[in-house]
């Protein structure tokens, strides 16, 4: 492996304003080997993957690509047509098909010269096929790739790749959608790719699979190497205390007691905006001091149960009963006065109002109360106070609490929605893909939060893809899928897998 | 009841419908094919009227009737990649620029005309295109009048829904136009231009309009006159949706709409001393706002229509 070098990026730097997203990064890839490449979030992975592949112009440094012969040569930089030509391959983390286009034309896109008159699509479809037997990856090629599921487009995405004879192909987060099974199916067909000569570098948050499946682990942080390791010498300690920098201890969940239920759902059915994300007469309780995990594949019905629960979505027939007392009218003022605490899954669209400022933020969901507010002037004094104190108690970190929110990183956005919705003590939280998007320290922070929330007596409805966050963190795990629930008592990630995939364990 | 299965069936109906949905197939092709790359393209007004302008002039100035449509098709594909330059690469407001090329090419057109002919009262004329005479086949019974007694730039408009159809679905620039329509990045990753391909889209699709509006003074009338236009670029904008992007339907739809429209006319004789004419000329307009509601609903629009994309933005 060691001999057969086919890419090596040189001292690459790239500065987008003030900010040095790579700095002199420096990496090699062989020949059949897969590549985790990791980092907490910012720390420039996708900068160096769009660097290799042309999307960004590096402001310094070279890269190398052997030929099929081993000749090295310089990679023209900035033109993805180069990388393309050089045998290298992308699969972004957000895919880059053409929905209206089946899986043939968006393979073929790019591929033939625009000047073609009479495509063969015969010919292509062939060769699709081939390569499909070849690789297991299998996928049907005639329907609009909008209608595919996110497992058969990535499948897509990689024959698109393939179809280009690449030899070294770049998966950026590509497991971040896809379910358990799935995922381990596509690590097991790049296994089959690798040992064919393919060189594949990934991009991952998940330690579990760049330890099961990778040959080596590079790490960046904050835009720099900072080590590369055998997988075989590595172990999640060791990774994240790479990856951070310093140690980061996930809180531990001890046991607590159960009080009275918090929230009941009685054949709730709610008809969602998606094909299958609706809820199909689910019956539901929380008590208070638990976390019940809602694991599955996102679009199963989690956003209906997270729209009912925020008071954004009306059910269709079904009962509400939140600490013994039905729920007549929905309505996110009525849920948020009733003691839900709710913490959005898209927390930059749903969770603040980025023009408005932190403390402004802060105070959003209690303004109908006198503490801020007089005869509808508001009281800028108690609204500062507040903000100072919750700042100060929940670590929210930027320029300040009279800056827009926006401006604030995702973390301590996330942060800033935490202080407002656990300030007021609420009996029933939901928590929407809480730590999606944070780095590991901030994600320990929210989880700690919660775990804190839970001892106090509240119920927690956690919503997650993460099914390791769920293993960590809830007391009992609900499998959603196809708008009904599973509940179920194992801890096996295997047979979670199947549920979330609709098929019973 | 007044004889409309008559008027129906009559070959001047049909004959006078083709002739008043040829300048709106040119349109609404133009239209859709600028909106399959994403872009919409509200120029479309004040193109119809600088195709026309153009197309006179030329002509009026001595060009032969075929160099007179090449200059009306040219002008209207300057004005799509001013369009294209606002809209694509610099990601303005595709509704504002849009507005803005309606208003500048048809005041620019009125402009030049009032420059070259600054005394003239009434419109001068200049020799159109004629109907094509088709051996045999101008003489088969109902067919020949309806479809072999247009003018050549019918017959240019027809083989354009073919052309477009072809290139759309056929050619690898077509998939290449949709993929830009739907994804941008789709294209970006393959490493071809996301503002080639909308810019010359959206050039190709003002250059159609802009024969939409050559035809009305080079075949349908014979000058150039004010106000003459008088929304049918909105129209085909409209015909777009109903045809859900696809030339084919587009073609029905520009044909329904002549139909409509040549139908209010004969009414007008019929019925005229009952109802007042307004209603009859609103009434295609009407019967177009109900085709849409209904075809509106199921419309697949173009994901990317409206959407700027940046480079290196992702």
């Amino acid at each position: 492996m060691n001999s057969n070098k086919v890419l090596s990026l040189k001292n690459l730097s790239k500065t987008f304003g003030s900010v040095k997203a790579n700095e002199n990064v420096s990496l090699d890839l062989h020949r059949g080997e897969i590549l985790a490449l990791l980092g907490e979030n910012g720390a420039g992975k996708t900068t160096l993957m769009n660097m290799l592949f042309g999307h960004y112009m590096p402001d310094s440094g070279r890269i190398e690509v052997a030929d099929d012969a081993g000749h090295f040569s310089d990679l023209v930089l900035g033109h993805p047509q180069a990388a393309i030509a050089a045998g290298i391959g992308m699969v972004h983390q957000h895919f880059t098909l053409a929905e209206n286009l089946d899986a043939v034309d968006n393979i073929m896109l790019g591929a033939e010269p625009l000047t073609r008159m009479r495509r063969n699509r015969h010919e292509a479809e062939k060769k699709i096929n081939a390569l499909m037997e070849n690789s297991g990856l299998s996928t049907p090629l005639d329907v609009p790739a909008g209608r595919l599921t996110v497992g058969e487009r990535q499948r897509v995405e990689i024959l698109k790749a393939l179809y280009r004879n690449v030899r070294i192909l770049v998966l950026d987060e590509p497991t971040a959608v896809l379910t358990p099974q799935e995922a381990d199916t596509l690590f097991e067909n790049i296994a089959t790719m690798a040992a064919e000569g393919l060189a594949v570098i990934f991009i991952s948050h998940k330690l579990r699979e760049v330890l099961a499946f990778s040959h080596r682990i590079a790490v960046l942080r904050l835009g720099k190497n900072v080590g590369e390791m055998a997988t075989s010498e590595a172990d999640e300690q060791k990774i994240a205390r790479m990856m951070v920098g310093s140690e980061t201890s996930l809180p531990i969940r001890q046991a607590a007691t159960t009080g009275a239920p918090v929230l009941h759902l009685e054949a709730l059915s709610v008809v969602g905006r998606g094909r299958r994300d609706s809820l199909k007469a689910v019956n539901l309780t929380v008590l208070g001091g638990e976390i019940l995990g809602i694991a599955g594949v996102s679009g199963n019905g989690q956003a209906a149960l997270a729209g009912v629960l925020s008071g954004m979505m009306t059910p269709e027939a079904g009962k509400i009963i939140l600490n013994n007392e039905e729920v007549s009218q929905i309505d996110p003022a009525q849920m948020i006065a009733k003691g839900v605490g709710r913490i959005p899954e898209d927390r930059h669209r749903d969770g603040i109002i980025g023009s408005m400022s932190v403390a402004e933020n802060m105070i959003i969901e209690g303004v109908d109360g006198h503490r801020f507010q007089k005869n509808g002037l508001l009281k800028r004094e108690n609204i500062t106070e507040h903000a100072k104190a919750l700042s100060v108690e929940y670590d929210v970190r930027g320029p300040g609490i009279a800056a827009p929110a926006q401006l604030l990183s995702g973390g301590n956005i996330q942060k800033l929605i935490l202080a407002r919705v656990f300030d007021k003590k609420p009996l029933l939280i939901l928590a929407n893909q809480p730590t999606r998007g944070l780095d590991m320290g901030a994600a320990a922070d929210v989880a700690r939060r919660l775990i804190e929330a839970r001892s106090r007596g509240a119920g927690i409805v956690l919503i997650s893809e993460d099914l390791d966050e769920i293993l960590r963190l809830a007391d009992r795990i609900l499998v959603i899928h196809d708008g009904e629930f599973a509940e179920t008592h194992t801890r096996d990630r295997a047979e979670l897998g199947l549920l979330m995939a609709g098929q019973a364990a | 009841m007044f004889d409309i299965l008559q008027i129906l069936l009559s070959e001047s109906f049909w004959s006078a419908s083709l002739r008043i949905a040829t300048p709106l197939i040119f349109g609404v092709l133009g239209a859709l094919l600028c909106e399959k790359s994403g872009v919409l393209n509200l120029g479309i007004e004040g193109i119809f009227v600088a195709g026309a302008m153009v197309g006179w002039m030329a002509v009026w100035l001595g060009a032969g009737l075929w160099g007179a449509v090449l200059a009306a098709a040219l002008a209207g594909a300057l004005f799509g990649l001013l369009h294209g330059i606002l809209t694509v690469p610099l990601g303005l407001s595709q509704h504002v620029s849009g507005l803005a090329i309606t208003l500048f090419a048809s005041s620019l057109s009125y402009f030049s005309y009032r420059t070259a002919l600054p005394t003239v009262s009434s419109p001068p004329r200049i020799g159109p295109f004629q109907p094509l005479d088709i051996p045999i086949l101008s003489d088969l019974p109902f067919i020949g009048p309806v479809l072999f007694q247009q003018t050549a730039l019918t017959f240019l408009a027809l083989f354009c829904v073919f052309l477009v159809w072809y290139v759309l679905n056929k050619t690898a620039l077509g998939v290449a136009i949709k993929a830009v329509g739907d994804n941008p990045n789709s294209v970006d990753a393959q490493g071809l231009s996301v503002y080639g391909l909308r810019i010359g889209a959206v050039m190709a699709g003002s250059a159609l309009m802009a024969l939409g509006g050559a035809f009305l003074t080079m075949s349908a009338f014979d000058a150039f006159f004010f106000g003459m236009v008088n929304g049918r670029g909105w129209i085909c904008i409209a015909l777009v949706i109903f045809a859900s992007w696809r030339p084919g339907k587009a073609l029905l739809g520009a044909i329904l709409f002549g139909a409509f429209d040549a139908l209010q006319v004969r009414l007008q004789t019929e019925v005229g001393a009952f109802v007042p004419s307004q209603v009859f000329l609103a009434a295609p307009y009407i019967l177009s706002i109900f085709a849409l509601v209904i075809a509106a609903r199921r419309a697949e629009y173009p994901r990317a229509l409206l959407t700027p994309w940046f480079k290196g933005q992702r």
